[in-house]
């Protein structure tokens, strides 16, 4: 009788606790630690390394909430997350945040109860063939056999890109990177395709990167960018001015290595963004120098990104529409005032 | 003895144990329900939409098997059946391929020929003790290791073999294969009915007349001769290599050669299992009298020891029809295009209704295994004892 009792406790506290959240700032600071959901494995966006510590431009993201809130970029915790069940994992509360190239769509954000902060990563849909195939263009791609990785928008677009163009294919959609991989190099489709920031980390993986080309064709928009839950405006402002202090950092050229020398600056814009002047932290309800401590712990945008997928990186790419909108890009934040 | 107090209905062992089950009921329906409404409570909470308005909206992506029409800007819904269909197709043609390996290995692991016996001995001890994924994935390794499309091996002239498939010619049906059909229909109906008459006629006077024979014989011929005489209303459809692929003809696609070579394996050797312990459970003496009765050894097998087997394999068979249905949704993990692939996965990340669309898959499942367990229910009360009791 005590173990029923005790059971009917246990199943009224499983079936009514999750029914109530609503502050995720309070919680997260109540745990102490963020929960932050990204990709299973992603190089260059997030992935283990060698000692088993997530890096990439998402989980830069997910560290510069963690310093914003509790000052220490490590208080966080990666939790790989399946772009299928990426979505519920972040409605039932099990993440506090989702930073996993997730492409910002109108009934994702509207129709799904997420609210997306920014865009992180500005991609677009490619195609990947092997060099050996001889195409030069993603329109001489009539009656290929494509791999796909399900559960993206990838489907779509390969199906309206290819219904556009009068063109055939055989789809052959695939559950995971690693098995869609698997069966692209050993022939049984002609074309790879996912975001191209995909692609760049799916070829940097392979023995002779050069047998493989990504072609110049890109057939959608793919704005990646950290989402939270729908309805709570003040995490969402907390993890979207995370992001934006990255970019503006780099916007005024201050970088981890050099954020202590700007603390004594004369510019009054940088002193607001390191929390030397104003109270911005504490109306976001954080610590006042939450732009210092993300500067300094994670970087600037431009360093995240140079880091973790720049040139000089095995992925390998360019700034391209990613440079800062002073350089002719895209990335872009709102003033800091 | 001291009438109906209420300390007499609470001691009494029957009405107490009512109250204690009316009570358990209760709980589990309080629980059910609040589970309901806490789901739809959180759901509208968190700004989806609930319903089923999705199945109408155009799909939008693309599905290389389908057996019924479907382009991408089908709905949902025929997106769907298009899974749905191709889930009876794994799963049928799966119970067939298993059904076939299983009776087979199960009597040659009764064989008297030492080495068939232990060979048959060692593919199920093998097969049956590795996970099913496994196999399915192995499978589907292995074929990736055909030739590539362009080095595809031709085979009887008109057949290629890749790592993306068998390509045959397919049919063209012209005008003038209709009659063809109803006169393979006429054939069917002819051996139904001449096998009615001939048993009967076995019965009355105990001449056996040759059945199968003639019914096969006009099974046959009688479509062939009037497909020739209506002169061969049938056109071939050649695949031949155009691009990165063969256009034309069919093919099967080594996706589903995996499926099927992976359930049908694995299923077989239990089935074999079945099938052994079946034909063990009939007693030597049945045997025996069947043979002191002066019938031949074949005719023994076919009226006295596999009638009596079939008692004993029809039910765990069924189970295995189940498993095996369950199992053709692994076809996930090499993206084999069923229900739960098309419909569960690629619809669902679409349209994000999680809950409403696990619940016709799953609906779904339950259907289709319910269907295989009433008929082979069926089958069951047909083959057991009908005696006096």
């Amino acid at each position: 009788m005590k173990y029923i009792k005790s059971l009917m406790v246990a199943l009224t506290v499983v079936l009514f606790t999750s029914a109530s959240f609503a502050d995720t700032l309070n919680d997260v600071k109540a745990r102490g630690m963020l929960k932050c959901g990204s990709n299973t494995g992603l190089v260059g966006f997030a992935a283990p390394d060698d000692a088993g510590v997530w890096k990439g431009v998402d989980v830069d993201v997910c560290r510069a909430v963690a310093a914003a809130v509790f000052g220490d970029a490590n208080a966080m915790e990666v939790v790989p997350t399946t772009s299928k069940a990426r979505f519920t994992v972040l409605q039932s509360g099990e993440i506090d945040m989702l930073a996993r190239n997730t492409t910002w769509t109108f009934s994702r954000d509207v129709d799904l109860g997420l609210e997306f902060v920014g865009v992180n990563y500005y991609d677009g849909q490619g195609f990947l063939v092997p060099a050996s195939l001889g195409v030069s263009s993603a329109l001489d791609l009539d009656g290929a056999s494509v791999c796909i990785q399900v559960g993206t928008t990838t489907e779509l677009n390969l199906a309206d890109f290819f219904r556009m163009h009068k063109m055939e294919y055989e789809s052959i959609p695939v559950e995971t990177n690693d098995e869609a991989d698997a069966a692209f190099l050993a022939g049984r489709c002609d074309v790879y395709t996912t975001d191209q920031s995909g692609l760049y980390a799916q070829r940097s993986t392979y023995p002779n990167p050069d047998d493989w080309v990504v072609l110049p064709e890109i057939i959608s928009k793919e704005p990646l960018g950290p989402s939270v839950r729908h309805g709570d405006s003040k995490w969402a402002d907390v993890v979207r001015w995370s992001l934006n202090t990255m970019i503006i950092a780099e916007e005024m050229g201050i970088t981890s290595a050099n954020v202590d020398s700007h603390l004594s600056s004369d510019n009054p814009s940088i002193l607001r963004l390191l929390g030397k002047e104003g109270a911005y932290g504490a109306m976001l309800g954080v610590n006042n120098d939450f732009g210092y401590q993300i500067i300094k712990q994670v970087g600037n945008y431009g360093e995240s990104f140079e880091r973790n997928i720049g040139l000089s990186t095995p992925m390998a790419i360019a700034r391209g529409v990613n440079s800062m909108w002073t350089k002719g890009g895209l990335i872009y934040a709102p003033p800091f005032r | 003895m001291n009438g109906l107090t209420l300390r007499n209905i609470f001691f009494d062992e029957k009405i107490r144990s009512i109250l204690i089950q009316a009570f358990v009921v209760g709980l589990i329906g309080v629980g059910i329900y609040s589970l309901i409404q806490t789901t739809s409570y959180n759901l509208d909470k968190r700004g989806i939409d609930t319903g089923f308005e999705f199945l109408k909206n155009p799909a939008g992506y693309d599905i290389s098997l389908t057996l019924i029409p479907y382009t991408n800007t089908d709905t949902h819904l025929q997106a769907y059946f298009v899974g749905l269909i191709n889930t009876l197709l794994i799963a049928v043609t799966g119970c067939f391929v298993a059904t076939i390996i299983g009776f087979t290995i199960g009597i040659i692991r009764l064989s008297t020929n030492w080495l068939f016996r232990n060979f048959a001995y060692a593919y199920v001890e093998a097969t049956r003790n590795v996970p099913i994924l496994l196999h399915i994935i192995f499978w589907y390794t292995v074929l990736l290791e055909l030739p590539k499309i362009k080095e595809a091996a031709n085979f009887l002239k008109f057949f290629f073999l890749s790592n993306r498939g068998v390509y045959s010619p397919a049919l063209i049906l012209q005008d003038g294969m209709g009659i063809v059909f109803i006169f393979i229909i006429f054939s069917i109906v002819f051996a139904i009915i001449f096998n009615i008459w001939a048993k009967k006629k076995q019965e009355s006077t105990g001449v056996q007349l040759p059945v199968f024979l003639i019914n096969s014989g006009v099974i046959i011929f009688l479509p062939i001769i009037v497909f020739i005489a209506l002169g061969m209303p049938l056109l071939w459809d050649h695949p031949v290599l155009k691009g990165f692929n063969f256009k034309g003809g069919m093919v099967i696609r080594p996706e589903f050669v995996a499926m099927l070579l992976g359930l049908g394996i694995y299923t077989g050797s239990y089935i074999a299992e079945i099938v052994r312990s079946g034909i063990i459970s009939v007693s030597k003496g049945q045997r025996e009298a069947a043979s002191a009765l002066g019938l031949k050894k074949n005719i023994v097998m076919k009226l006295v020891i596999i009638p009596q087997a079939l008692r004993v394999i029809i039910p765990p068979l069924t189970n295995q029809y189940l498993n095996l249905t369950k199992n053709s949704s692994l076809g996930i993990a090499i993206g084999y295009a069923d229900l739960v692939h098309g419909f569960g996965g690629i619809s669902l990340n679409i349209t994000g209704q999680a809950i409403e669309i696990m619940a016709m898959v799953m609906a779904t499942y339950l259907t289709i295994s319910l269907t295989i367990s009433l008929f082979m229910n069926l089958y069951n009360k047909s083959v057991q004892f009908k005696g006096n009791t």
